[in-house]
């Protein structure tokens, strides 16, 4: 976890042997006879104290009460004994491992009078109390972004209000601290260029991802799902330049898939699209907090957006993968089951689908197309792309039936076949509808793979949702697949 | 950010680029604009960037401001 911050500094170890301990572990207590011994007998010896520069007792030892040696060295437990040559380690031992310290010192009856094996205890460089000042003190050096100092009596909450960083919530202070403890959830360097920001088109690090997935609230283990989630969206196929330019309501909607959804603990059952779950909520807002702060993409600016949706905040959530009968939308788009994925997409704000009748497969199928037909308006064919999240108890009545993913789709697209007379402007008695030449031709609702099935939602509710997206294809934007790394 | 340059005194003889961006109806408006401009004496290249979702192309933009003095994009329907 901290492999970044090792690979700058050099290890302060010298060649030879180091012991490092504390004089409050119990166990380096009990083998101060061995360390003396150890020191009489290896010449190179060179013990190190974390938190008493006295201990132990009678041996010489050097002070590392600012834990620089025991931090770059990577010590998690003491007492450790480390052994290094030509300036690389070639072997440790950590713990009072009897037989092990015998077989590294060469010392056949080294500590003869204790017992065989006795645990070590915490390296004070690992206490989670301080890791972090550590990391910021032995790592720091790699944090590159311009320092915003504020005065001692502001408020740091209503500061980053005042300097403008916030989506009109209040955001976490990206301390460097904080900012450091998120780059722990990377083995990218902070330095690395994920992608180029619209709409100011600015280089996006690592580091700047990182400052804003603080501030948006994200637990280390998320940061990987947040930079897919922006490598996937600054690309020319996703187009966010576009979807932020836009005056209609949409934004990047994520989903995520893969094992790594649950060892994160998304949701992808009850309230799957509400609130109520960090990690949904703080990786869809890390990723419009970095179009915000670092693409320059602000609301009223080069975001056009007519009325805009809630969903602009954050709008990411998991597919119910091991409860669906479905392959999953990851599957679908060409990835394995066992790989983490973010699939971004164009989306307004999710509406409810309501059907509790239905128990034949077709009637469902023609409830969906029914209502995914009204998405923009429902005269509009082929130009908007649309996201059908169907609820387990809708899915169910599928499985039952044995369809699948494929078949459910072609379903819904064989009932959504227009005829021109119907959607040509001025019919129905309304102005909005296509050209008065395809008047005799069918037009589909949907482009060929531009409606997106999901699985997801509580247990109870014959319900699903639609999340209308935006123009598709390479006039605007096409769904987006990444893997998340690590 | 660079500076904005100092305002023409006159479109005369300046060479203007108008910039459709794919929206529907813009080339009626950039057609009026156009004839209008002419009229007043100044020499018009039109330029067409391939969807108004996206930022013109590097190379449209290198060569408008290659080949133009002024530009007038018409931004929406």
């Amino acid at each position: 976890m901290t492999a970044i911050n090792k690979s700058v500094v050099k290890n302060p170890l010298s060649d030879g042997w180091s012991l490092i301990v504390k004089r409050e572990c119990a166990t380096c207590a009990m083998i101060v006879p061995v360390i003396a011994r150890l020191a009489r007998e290896l010449p190179s010896l060179t013990v190190y104290s974390q938190d008493d520069p006295g201990f132990p007792d009678g041996v010489e030892s050097v002070d590392d009460s600012d834990l620089a040696a025991s931090w770059h060295a990577d010590i998690d437990t003491v007492p450790t004994l480390i052994f290094r040559r030509d300036g690389a380690e070639v072997s440790r031992t950590a713990g009072w491992v009897r037989k092990e310290w015998r077989e590294l010192t060469g010392i056949a009856d080294l500590g003869a009078e204790l017992p065989e094996f006795r645990p070590g205890c915490g390296s004070m460089s690992v206490d989670p109390d301080i890791v972090d000042k550590l990391r910021v003190r032995y790592g720091g050096e790699t944090l590159h972004a311009r320092r915003v100092e504020i005065a001692e009596a502001e408020d740091e909450f209503e500061a980053m209000f005042a300097r403008g960083y916030t989506d009109g919530l209040p955001v976490v202070p990206p301390t460097p601290e904080r900012v450091m403890r998120m780059l722990a959830g990377t083995t990218r360097d902070p330095r690395d260029i994920v992608a180029v920001a619209p709409p100011d088109l600015v280089e996006l690090t690592i580091e700047k991802i990182a400052i804003n997935a603080v501030m948006a609230g994200c637990l280390p283990e998320y940061f990987p799902w947040v930079v897919a989630a922006i490598e996937a969206i600054c690309t020319d196929q996703f187009n966010m330049h576009g979807v932020l330019a836009t005056t209609m309501p949409v934004g990047p909607v994520v989903v995520c898939n893969g094992p790594g959804t649950r060892k994160i603990n998304m949701n992808s059952g009850v309230n799957v699209l509400g609130q109520g779950n960090r990690a949904n909520l703080t990786i869809g807002r890390a990723v419009q907090l970095t179009i915000r702060n670092v693409g320059g993409g602000r609301p009223g600016e080069v975001d056009r957006a007519a009325h805009g949706n809630p969903g602009k905040l954050s709008f990411c959530f998991a597919e119910d993968e091991l409860g669906s009968p479905f392959t999953s939308l990851s599957v679908a788009r060409g990835f394995d089951p066992a790989q983490n994925t973010v699939t971004t997409f164009a989306g307004e704000g999710p509406r409810c689908v309501v059907d509790q009748l239905a128990r034949q497969p077709e009637q469902l199928a023609q409830t969906f197309a029914t209502c995914l037909r009204t998405v923009h308006h429902p005269k509009l064919p082929f130009a908007f792309d649309a996201m059908l999240v169907i609820g387990p108890e809708h899915a169910r009545v599928f499985a039952e039936a044995n369809w699948s993913r494929e078949r459910l789709l072609t379903e819904i697209n064989d009932r959504l076949q227009l005829p021109g007379s119907e959607i040509v402007r001025g019919a129905g008695g309304m102005a909005e509808g296509v050209q008065e030449a395809f008047k005799d031709a069918m037009l589909p609702k949907f482009r060929p793979g531009g409606l997106l099935l999901v699985h997801a939602g509580g247990s109870a509710g014959l319900f699903s949702a639609i999340i209308g997206g935006w123009a598709s294809g390479a006039l605007g934007s096409d769904p987006v697949t990444r893997l998340v790394a690590g | 950010m660079r500076e904005l340059l100092a305002r023409p005194r006159s479109i005369v003889d300046q060479t203007i680029g108008l910039l459709d961006i794919s929206k529907a109806r813009g080339d009626v408006f950039l057609n009026q604009l156009e004839s209008r401009l002419v009229a007043a004496g100044a020499k018009v290249l039109r330029f067409r960037k391939p969807t108004f979702t996206k930022p013109a192309p590097v190379d449209l933009r290198h060569e408008i401001a290659t080949k133009c003095t002024l530009v007038i994009e018409a931004l929406a329907d």
